[in-house]
């Protein structure tokens, strides 16, 4: 894609105007998932399963379907199970299955039937008129169990292509890459270290659970209000579970209440439409915290082996990982990813990195910003730091004499263009929090990470109105700021203020596809459709003010909003303005507007480096993080105040994946912290300021040097976070969290 | 004629070849000579691969130009969050 239009000095981009939905979001007025009522509406409440791994005998719904209140139950057998262009087969087929149980319940809380009533609590009671048979089955929810040749298997076939002959049936995907010859390199170290890491399950954490409104008719035509960081992907799977037409169901984004990755499939919006069909009227399914937990993705666990190899000066010689990731009763679990980024901060002659996909009896992972990377980050990071601490060398100088840079053969394969993780160590060495003095009982860790981001699908849509001022239509659920990065980068190319730009998330029948809200691709692809939206309709203006001037178009330029005589020998006319010549656009044309749809395939990776001081209570084990610095490449910060915010949200998800949060399951496979009282994420007194130094380094991909930054804040945080943990206690923390239990256990061990 | 380096779990399905010669103008091209020569690549290009041409990430366009000696690398389709 020719970039033709790329841009260094701006006028807009940079600055930090307040946020459009900031108004609405203090007052009450934006809507979320659980903020719309129809007329006729009625409440949806879904049964699930208690048990980890059951085959399902029977599901005798009649008691309930009797019950005045009622008016549908649903159960898989009301979904499209049979063939269906595009086909209910592979991650259709593994959503649907998630959706609704269909011969087995695969873990503590699947779905297995669904009521319609009158009321939510009606529609809850009457779940107790369900009456299901289960044969409870031998389970398993741990990863390394789950490889173990007794581990109960829990789905036969599931494995693809990949999984080399003689593993366990659970073993589903398997990915192996890198170069050079690991062992040759190990024989130059002066020293190897060799060592395992564990990690648990998290939750994305969202403050606003899944919420949805779904109106289906006989016909076959839908409506869909749903809380979603993708309406397309949500409209495609729901019109496949369904047995619909795509087209045939709007979707409607609600404003969401954070996502992270969780909410880029469905769970809740095929049920309340197939509900809907059957009762022939709206139907609203709201989860409780506890479904939350039980039911939609966490992140998966993860077990490592890490081996790397340095000689005295801090150069790696050799480096290998092994990354099993158990991503809950489906294939998916992105072992494959850690595998990728794991060693992608270092410059390698050998490497060489192992990933396996590996199913248990707990829910189907979803995305987690970055999914799968920082959980080798944690493992490889430790073993480096454990390296320096060993040959008595600097960490980040260490880091620095390894990193990648542009031309550096990657650990996955190719060369890189231009990064910047150079620039993040460097701006880590001059930080004052590198050298500032640490207190007794205080250690200090570091850590790089690294994430691929993302393109994808995108349509934009820009509209001028008479008076000048302007609407922008895209298509991907503002997560992290996208409405104001849009506007501002829709008000660099116009030249016409922030404030006269309206950005509407439109729904599925107002605008081309779009992908999820994922990758870190927002502002990087919407922001790049809409920058050339703008442009196409630049282009419109021009040829309206070169018409009233009698000149050829080539002879205008757009400049500071304003159509001017391009050289010359264009003529001498007065500049106008954009309010000038849309005033009169329906006499000279019609109505002005300009579009974009492409896949644009230019998203550059990027790199962090982060900073952590902790302190450790030998006495009860509990850790308290002091300071926290974050340095990140954002290659052009559009709205810097959101891109901090964006930093400063991984360090805060990360402290809480490295010290307090995960599933923890009993020896009946039922999780046992599904509330936020027992599954503990950070609160405001758990944090301290989390400082942010933004790096740019360009993107050479986007026009105005544009990098995503969602995800890659979370990569170093839990690697960052058990260094310094480690430091203060004395000790090498090796499993995640290091909740105040194990960090005791850990010193009591260590004498 | 570009060189395409697969990644090595691949190797057990080219007879243990991690770089393959292709002639291909386009990324569209390239999956399907490598189809060509080595039908197993099937299974994972179905399951989804990214192609990397000098660098930079094709994540799924089949459109994309291939220069003349540029170095080429496939690899899993990357997923995000």
């Amino acid at each position: 894609m020719a970039l033709d239009d790329r841009k260094s000095e701006f006028s807009f981009v940079g600055t930090r105007p307040n946020r459009p939905d900031g108004l609405d979001k203090v007052t009450g007025r934006a809507k979320f998932g659980a903020d719309i009522s129809a007329p006729g509406m009625l409440h949806g409440a879904i049964l699930r399963s208690p048990h980890a791994h059951a085959r399902i005998v029977k599901i005798d719904t009649s008691k309930a379907e009797a019950h005045k209140d009622v008016k549908a139950v649903v159960t898989r057998a009301d979904f499209a199970d049979v063939p269906f262009k595009p086909g209910l087969e592979g991650e259709f087929w593994n959503v649907l299955e998630n959706v609704m149980a269909g011969e087995k319940a695969l873990y503590d809380g699947h779905a297995v039937a669904a009521i319609a009533a009158t009321s939510a609590l009606a529609a809850r009671d009457a779940l107790k008129l369900i009456e299901v048979e289960y044969e409870v089955l031998p389970h398993v929810t741990d990863v390394d169990k789950a490889m173990a040749s007794d581990a109960p298997v829990i789905r036969e076939g599931a494995a693809d292509y990949s999984v080399p002959a003689g593993m366990h049936p659970n073993v589903v995907r398997y990915h192996e890459s890198g170069h050079g010859d690991v062992e040759a390199g190990f024989a130059e170290a002066d020293l190897v270290i060799e060592d395992s890491f564990v990690t648990e399950a998290t939750h994305q954490g969202y403050i606003e659970p899944h919420a949805c409104l779904g109106m289906l008719g006989n016909d076959g035509k839908g409506e869909l209000w749903c809380t979603t960081q993708g309406h397309w992907i949500a409209q495609k799977t729901c019109a496949a579970l369904l047995g619909i037409e795509t087209s045939q169901l709007r979707v409607t984004a609600s404003e969401i209440g954070g996502g992270f990755g969780g909410k880029t499939t469905v769970f809740i919006e095929p049920v309340a439409l197939a509900l809907s069909r059957k009762a022939n009227r709206p139907v609203k399914l709201v989860m409780t915290r506890s479904e939350v937990f039980r039911a939609t993705g966490p992140t998966s666990s993860a077990s490592m082996d890490i081996k790397i190899g340095m000689k005295k000066d801090g150069t790696i010689s050799a480096a290998q990982g092994v990354f099993r990731l158990q991503g809950g009763a489906f294939p998916g679990a992105p072992g494959d990813m850690t595998a990728m980024c794991a060693f992608a901060p270092y410059n390698l002659t050998n490497v060489k990195q192992i990933g396996y996909d590996v199913m248990a009896n707990r829910p189907k992972q979803a995305a987690y910003r970055a999914p799968g990377a920082p959980m080798g980050a944690f493992a490889v990071e430790s073993v480096i730091d454990e390296l320096c601490k060993k040959l008595d060398l600097d960490p980040v100088d260490v880091r620095l004499k390894n990193a990648a840079h542009e031309g550096t053969k990657a650990s996955y394969g190719p060369r890189y263009e231009r990064i910047g993780l150079v620039e993040t160590l460097e701006a880590a060495k001059a930080h004052p929090h590198y050298s500032a003095p640490l207190k007794p009982g205080q250690g200090r860790g570091i850590s790089c990470g690294f994430w691929f981001n993302h393109g994808g699908e995108t349509s934009v849509s820009l509209s001028l109105s008479e008076d000048g001022s302007a609407q922008l239509m895209v298509g991907t659920p503002d997560i992290g700021g996208s409405r104001a990065s849009m506007a501002l980068m829709a008000a660099e190319v116009l030249g016409i203020p922030y404030e006269n730009i309206r950005v509407t998330i439109a729904d599925t029948a107002t605008l081309g596809y779009n992908d999820v809200s994922h990758g870190s691709r927002v502002t990087y692809a919407s922001g790049l459709a809409t920058i050339k939206a703008a442009n196409h309709a630049v282009e419109k203006l021009c040829e309206r003010a070169a018409a009233s001037w009698g000149i050829p178009t080539d002879a205008v330029k757009w400049e500071n909003g304003c159509a001017v005589p391009s050289g010359p020998n264009a003529g001498d006319f007065d500049p106008r303005p954009l309010a000038d010549i849309t005033t009169h656009m329906g006499s000279t044309g019609g109505p002005i507007s300009g579009h974009f749809e492409a896949t644009p395939e230019g998203a550059g990776v990027s790199f962090g480096t982060h900073i952590v001081d902790a302190e450790v209570d030998p006495e009860t084990g509990k850790t308290a993080i002091t300071r926290y610095t974050v340095i990140q490449d954002a290659g052009k910060a559009i709205h810097p105040t959101y891109v901090e915010g964006q930093y400063q949200g991984g360090a805060a998800q990360g402290i809480g994946w490295a010290l307090n949060e995960e599933y923890i399951y009993g020896e009946d496979g039922r999780l046992q912290n599904s509330i936020f009282l027992d599954y503990r994420i950070p609160v405001a007194s758990d944090l301290p300021m989390i400082d942010t130094v933004i790096v740019e380094v360009p993107n050479p991909g986007h026009p105005f040097g544009v990098r995503g930054v969602g995800e890659t804040g979370i990569v170093p945080p839990l690697a960052a976070i058990a260094n310094a943990v480690s430091h203060a206690a004395g000790v090498r923390m090796r499993q995640l969290p290091m909740s105040p239990p194990r960090i005791l256990a850990a010193l009591k061990d260590n004498g | 004629m570009v060189e395409v380096h697969l990644w090595s779990g691949l190797r057990s399905l080219t007879g243990g070849r991690q770089v393959v010669k292709v002639e291909a103008k386009t990324t569209g091209d390239l999956l399907r000579e490598l189809v060509k020569l080595h039908p197993q690549l099937q299974a994972p290009i179905d399951a989804g691969v990214s192609i990397a041409i000098d660098g930079r990430v094709i994540a799924s366009g089949l459109t994309e130009p291939i220069p003349a000696g540029s170095e080429i690398y496939l690899m899993q389709r990357l997923r995000g969050g």
